[in-house]
């Protein structure tokens, strides 16, 4: 290393902070849509989930950027899977050890991380062909601007569908119809489809404020 | 009508560019080809330009929904005064015509008055903020929605279900004509998963019965699909079709529609004028139509032949009768952006819907009623089936050049 760049130098910063904005996994390259419509009906979940994909995303990139240079090429899949899981393992044990409620609200989704395409993507197409620490800023970066749209959409998805945050009661019980008030839970934003409009709608308000993203 | 004339003419400077209210330009356009028919000519070429443009198509559809509305409000009335036990029948009921109408009214007028006031809001801004014009199109959109919603359904709902029909089911595909789904369904498609237990249900389609003051001793509002519905399933065991046959309304309550329902959609005589008037005009497709009634008779008949529980072995013509068939045949099936565009296609779009409302009906307990969600699937299948038939079509007269040289 010859040129000595410091821990967060702006171009380092740009990889944490892209991914909130101009390079959102989500909104901007549409990838882990599955998960968002999976873990986020409840807010906690999707707070756990989020932190869950940044540590595995993060490390992962770390590890195979440290490794990239004694992969061979045509078995590199495969080893980024070995890798990968290993983390969701851990993830998963953790979970089930310190937060089994959670962890068995996510069920399956936790060891789903394997195949989120943020992941793979962020490997595939920075890892490898960068130094570590950049890679694991990028892979934290990416996973956290995956969690933003998770808790921003489960903040939504609780608030108007259950009438709840983090399981405290937000709407007072006598606003509901049954208790004599004017006000019904919003059942669609309990199915996943509505997700999907959500995800919509938040592409919409971002390239509206972002026009360079809109393609012609 | 003169002075009205003049008077927009004059103020018409006034909102061209430069004007003191160019901003509100998109405004004025939409008064004033309301009021008048725009004399707008083709700039190239030579075409005919008929006057009927968009907003007369749509007032004739308005004017076809009038006898629905008209008996639907008489309706919720009659329904109420029934659960109060106040009338019986509908002769009773014709010395106090009036205050039964009134209550009906009072009851229907307010969802009108906010489907529109809010629709049009939506219509008229994005119409600012995108610099187009008005969209006509919220016109239809604006009675149908009120018409296909129970007595007793919250303001704010509608209000909910409209902004988001017009907002992601017609604005984000670009406005009127190019929206995949009929926005009025899609309101009502909203509240019905968004809030199901009041739009669903014994209690909701009779106004007050909710509430439940003053309602006699044994009265149930189950609509005729609702009881239908007891065919099927566990109940069905002790039931025939005779016994089914007698817990449903009469044939005659049925098609005048003295049952209980979402607003507009309970008389089929109502429904049969606008319909009358939409075949006239052709306005409405009559292929549409006849192939709806043709694909549910079809299935209807079928399901005699296997008769596995009273509901199968129902006579067919029933299904066109109860619930919303007749009403979304004729207003929601035909219309003209949202169903097929050839004639060929027309037909096809009408059997299966006709066929997938009345097997939703028999075989999904869920869904007592399944035109909605069965125009809505129709709906996404259109342009697919178009595509088919062009391309079939120019295929054919290929193969016929082919023959010829």
């Amino acid at each position: 290393m010859n040129q000595k760049e410091s821990l967060f130098s702006s171009k380092n910063l740009k990889l944490l902070t892209a991914p909130f904005n101009e390079s959102n996994p989500v909104i901007v390259m549409v990838l882990g849509i599955c998960s968002v419509l999976a873990v986020t009906v409840k807010l906690q979940p999707a707070i756990v989930m989020g932190l869950s994909v940044t540590i595995v995303c993060g490390f992962s990139c770390l590890i195979i950027s440290l490794l990239r240079n004694t992969i061979p090429n045509r078995i590199r899949i495969i080893v980024q899977l070995v890798v990968v899981a290993t983390f969701v393992i851990l993830i998963d044990q953790v979970l089930k050890a310190f937060a089994y409620q959670t962890s068995k609200q996510l069920s399956v989704f936790v060891g789903l991380i394997i195949t989120n395409c943020i992941i793979m993507g962020r490997i595939e197409a920075f890892a490898l062909g960068n130094k570590p620490l950049p890679a694991f800023l990028d892979g934290i970066g990416s996973g956290a601007g995956y969690g933003a749209i998770l808790v921003t959409i489960a903040f939504i998805r609780e608030l108007f569908g259950s009438g709840t945050l983090l399981n405290v009661r937000i709407v007072p019980e006598s606003w509901y119809i049954q208790n004599g008030g004017f006000y019904a839970n919003n059942g669609l934003m309990i199915y996943p489809p509505m997700v999907l409009i959500l995800i919509g709608l938040f592409i919409w308000i971002h390239r509206s404020f972002n026009k360079n993203l809109i393609g012609k | 009508m003169k002075f009205l004339h003049r008077f927009i003419n004059k103020i018409k400077p006034s909102f061209e560019k430069g004007g003191k209210f160019s901003k509100l330009h998109s405004v004025f356009e939409g008064f004033e080809t309301f009021l008048f028919v725009p004399n707008t000519v083709t700039a190239q070429g030579v075409h005919i330009r008929d006057c009927v443009d968009l907003k007369r198509i749509m007032s004739v559809v308005v004017f076809a929904l009038m006898p629905c509305l008209l008996f639907g409000m008489w309706n919720t009335g009659y329904q109420h005064f029934r659960s109060v036990g106040l009338v019986q029948n509908p002769a009773d009921a014709v010395q106090s015509f009036w205050t039964i109408f009134w209550f009906g009214f009072w009851k229907v007028l307010p969802i009108i008055v906010v489907s529109y006031v809010v629709g049009l809001g939506v219509e008229f801004t994005a119409a600012q903020i995108r610099g187009h014009e008005i969209n006509e199109g919220f016109l239809v959109s604006g009675m149908l929605i009120p018409l296909i919603m129970p007595a007793d359904i919250p303001l704010w709902m509608v209000a909910l279900a409209t902004i988001f029909a017009v907002v992601i089911g017609k604005e984000v595909f670009g406005g009127t004509g190019m929206n995949i789904w009929n926005p009025a369904l899609l309101a009502r498609a909203f509240i019905f998963f968004s809030y199901p237990s009041q739009i669903s249900g014994d209690k909701v389609w009779i106004a007050g019965l909710t509430e439940g003051t003053g309602v006699i001793d044994g009265f149930s509002g189950a609509t005729p699909l609702a009881i239908a519905t007891g065919g099927t399933g566990d109940t069905a065991a002790s039931m025939t079709v005779e016994s089914l046959q007698q817990q449903l309304p009469s044939i005659y309550d049925m098609f005048m529609g003295f049952i209980p329902g979402s607003i507009g959609e309970t008389s089929k005589l109502a429904i049969l004028l606008g319909a009358i008037v939409l075949l006239i005009t052709g306005v409405g497709s009559w292929r549409i139509m006849l192939a709806t009634v043709i694909g549910a008779l079809g299935v209807g008949y079928l399901c005699n032949l296997f008769a596995a529980n009273p509901y199968m072995a129902l006579p067919p013509y029933y299904h066109l009768l109860m619930g919303g068939f007749a009403f979304g045949a004729v207003f929601m099936a035909t219309d003209p952006v949202t169903a097929s565009q050839t004639n060929t296609g027309k037909w096809i779009y009408g059997l299966l819907l006709g066929m997938i409302i009345v097997v939703i009906r028999i075989f999904n307990p869920a869904y007592p009623e399944g035109v909605m969600l069965a125009i809505l699937l129709m709906n996404t299948f259109a342009p697919l089936i178009d595509y088919y038939v062009v391309g079939a079509n120019i295929n054919r007269r290929l193969k016929r050049a082919k023959a010829k040289s």
